[in-house]
């Protein structure tokens, strides 16, 4: 299995250090941002990454490309560990593992052309300036989609689909193995986002790119992914084929979090269901015990409390579709039928909000 | 049966004049809210949405505007400051889209509500107040509301910001709150709370509600009517089934077909090409045709109007193309099998 693997990381750990409060109790405390995560990359594959603010996803895929130091753990590419090299034997590396960001506005630097913002990586990695760099970013500029007469226009003569364009064709001007996506069409309309996500697919068929995709939109990820991990104060609580975890999530998070998207069609929007999760995401500096869900978690109990469960296969899946869960869910279980079985006190509680989904509503309330 | 809208906008028309030119924001919107619905406004960047509801608040200053904006059959738009004022938060309720900047962050949470209610009603002692803001946090879901009262916007968590700016706009029981991308700063799993919380207090209290976004999914699940808004204009306004069942408009169509499916079968999106026209210098004819794929020679010289489609009275588009829907289902279809339309779709 991991023949394949581009890249591999092996319980990896990346804690930020905050200032902790008084001056009696000094101490330091820690951002648990990324705690023991595990899983691999392979080779031409989408590995899409979802999960809510401060999850870790970012985090986690910075550490892959080595933009931040890793705590503790290991990040393996292409068979070398990767994870305590210094930034200069990093160079080579930082050519195969590029990055494209969110916002399309921020990243760019509004006071250089286009033309050697693109340019950039030629100089620093290859050598090439002059004609033969030109060229060469023409070309890439042609690639996404681009005019190639553009070359010498700044980034606020450009629309916001066509700047990640530009974000796109720096990242692509080395021909990388692996390119790091992190929200690229947050920021984008709908109808320029598919814009993107068309560009990004086809780049990915003619160059065999590898990318991993982070991005809070579930459909989105659903669309392009091959498979995905759903994070949680992070850690990895669920990686599976992208069907299999559409259709039978096994963790109660990624069940919520999958039913709390808003379909674009009303007559599946009620008929369905809808989890609606009790409370915030706990403070990433003070982690629950055991399984990190498991205060707001409908199906907790004691064991959820006491010991943090392993990323396997349970209820008899394959190898590929592993959960993070001591009560993994069954195919069409109902969530909002459980109740936890743990000590209050363990629980967020929050008065009111609990319980009546947000359309399902019976037939005569709703027709009075 | 026709009840009196609550709030009917006529012909609204608003521009700003910048130095490269007359900005075009709104042409020509009208549009009608009922009491105790949800009306859904969706539409891309720059499409008008937020600035046609600012202007009918008073929050656009230094703005071109014609146009009426009846409510409760008063114009607003011909209101003083002063009488906007007490419209405004007493029977009015405004949501922003970041909570955080739309509350004082050196300024209690509680303070700021209290401050809220007792500037409209002087009557209301300091301790009533006080009491019925933590009413209201309890009521949006804020847990232990007596002591998170205290607390500055800073120690509230994204979706409970969002909640108690809720709070603030429903403290005086407003008839119409407008939402404006409400949910666009806030997790999917929050935005279902934040979404909830909404939906009660609209069955609680019959409030009406102006939904601003920009996601289909939210309008597919909160509103009863939609108006799907292009460079400042209305393209399509119908109930909510018609938009995404029965649409009519190509821009509609676009939006809805660059959407990844939900089901899963994974299919090439299909975007709406190009991007939208800058609103100092808009194309001649319809706003949309030099993205539309069933563009013909009418829609490049004259406008169309907005008028009835389909056999639905509440169903209006604005399209040159043919309003029986049986026909315009069939070029759809057309057009998706990739035969090019753009010759034959005279109506």
């Amino acid at each position: 299995m991991s023949g394949d693997a581009l890249v591999s990381v092996d319980h990896l750990v990346k804690y930020f250090p905050v200032q902790s409060g008084s001056l009696i109790r000094r101490g330091r405390e820690y951002v648990h941002a990324v705690d023991d995560v595990s899983f691999e990359v392979r080779q031409g594959e989408t590995l899409g990454l979802v999960g809510e603010t401060g999850c870790g996803k970012s985090t986690l895929a910075r550490c892959i490309a080595r933009l931040f130091d890793i705590t503790s753990g290991k990040v393996i590419f292409e068979g070398r560990d990767i994870s305590r090299l210094s930034q200069r034997r990093l160079r080579p590396i930082r050519r195969d593992v590029q990055m494209i960001f969110q916002d399309p506005y921020g990243s760019l630097n509004p006071r250089r052309r286009v033309g050697s913002i693109i340019g950039d990586p030629y100089s620093i990695h290859g050598g090439i300036d002059g004609k033969e760099r030109k060229r060469r970013v023409q070309e890439v500029m042609e690639l996404v989609g681009l005019n190639p007469e553009h070359y010498n226009r700044f980034p606020a003569d450009f629309s916001g689909g066509q700047r990640q364009r530009i974000g796109v064709a720096r990242a692509l001007a080395l021909r990388p193995k692996l390119i790091i996506c992190d929200e690229p069409v947050s920021a984008l309309d709908v109808s320029i986002q598919a814009q993107i996500i068309n560009l990004l697919a086809d780049l990915q068929e003619q160059l065999k790119l590898t990318y991993i995709f982070i991005a809070h939109d579930l459909s989105v990820v659903r669309h392009v992914s091959d498979r995905v991990g759903v994070m949680y104060l992070g850690k990895i609580v669920e990686l599976a084929p992208v069907e299999d975890l559409y259709v039978k999530a096994r963790h109660p998070y990624a069940t919520a979090l999958l039913s709390a998207v808003p379909i674009p069609d009303p007559e599946v929007a009620e008929r369905r269901e809808r989890i609606v999760l009790v409370g915030d995401v706990p403070s990433p500096i003070h982690v629950p015990s055991g399984c990190p869900f498991h205060p707001r978690c409908p199906k907790a109990e004691q064991v959820c409390v006491d010991e943090i469960p392993a990323l396997i296969p349970r209820l008899g899946d394959g190898p590929d579709h592993v959960v993070a869960c001591h009560r993994p869910m069954e195919v069409g279980e109902d969530l909002t039928a459980s109740h936890p079985h743990i000590s209050a006190d363990e629980r967020i509680v929050e008065p009111d909000v609990v319980g009546r989904p947000l359309t399902a509503q019976p037939e005569d309330e709703r027709s009075r | 049966m026709t009840p009196v809208a609550l709030l009917e906008i006529n012909d609204l028309h608003v521009s700003f004049s910048t130095a490269d030119g007359v900005v075009q924001a709104v042409r020509g919107l009208s549009l009608s809210v009922d009491a105790g619905k949800t009306l859904g406004i969706v539409g891309e960047s720059g499409s008008g949405k937020s600035v046609s509801t600012q202007t009918i608040t008073g929050l656009t200053r230094g703005a071109l505007i014609s146009g009426e904006a009846l409510f409760e059959g008063r114009d607003l738009l011909a209101m003083s400051q002063k009488q906007l004022r007490s419209v405004r938060g007493n029977k009015i309720g405004m949501i922003f889209q970041d909570p955080l900047s739309s509350l004082h962050p050196y300024y209690r949470v509680g303070w700021q509500i209290v401050e809220m209610i007792r500037a409209h009603d002087k009557e209301t002692s300091k301790a009533a107040a006080r009491t019925r803001a933590i009413d209201l946090l309890r009521l949006v879901g804020i847990p232990q509301p007596e002591t998170r009262i205290d607390d500055f916007p800073h120690q509230f968590s994204g979706g409970m910001r969002q909640r108690a700016m809720i709070a603030m706009a429903m403290a005086l029981n407003p008839i119409l709150l407008i939402a404006d991308e409400p949910t666009t700063a806030l997790d999917v799993t929050v935005q279902a709370q934040v979404l909830q919380v909404m939906k009660r207090l609209q069955d609680e209290f019959g409030t009406a509600i102006v939904l601003i976004t920009h996601d289909l999914g939210v309008i597919a699940e909160f509103a009863d009517d939609v108006v799907v808004m292009y460079a400042g204009a209305a393209m399509e306004k119908a109930p909510r089934r018609e938009i995404f069942v029965a649409n009519h408009h190509p821009y509609t169509e676009g939006l809805l077909f660059s959407l990844p499916a939900y089901g899963g079968e994974r299919r090439r999106l299909n975007p709406i090409p190009g991007q939208p026209p800058s609103l100092i210098n808009l194309p001649n004819g319809c706003k949309f045709n030099p993205r539309c794929a069933y563009a013909f020679d009418q829609c490049r010289s004259e406008e169309p109007p907005l008028t009835q489609v389909g056999a639905d009275p509440r169903h209006l588009s604005s399209c040159w193309l043919s309003h029986t829907m049986a026909q315009r289902v069939e070029l759809r279809a057309k057009m998706l099998s990739g035969v090019p339309v753009s010759s034959e779709s005279a109506g």
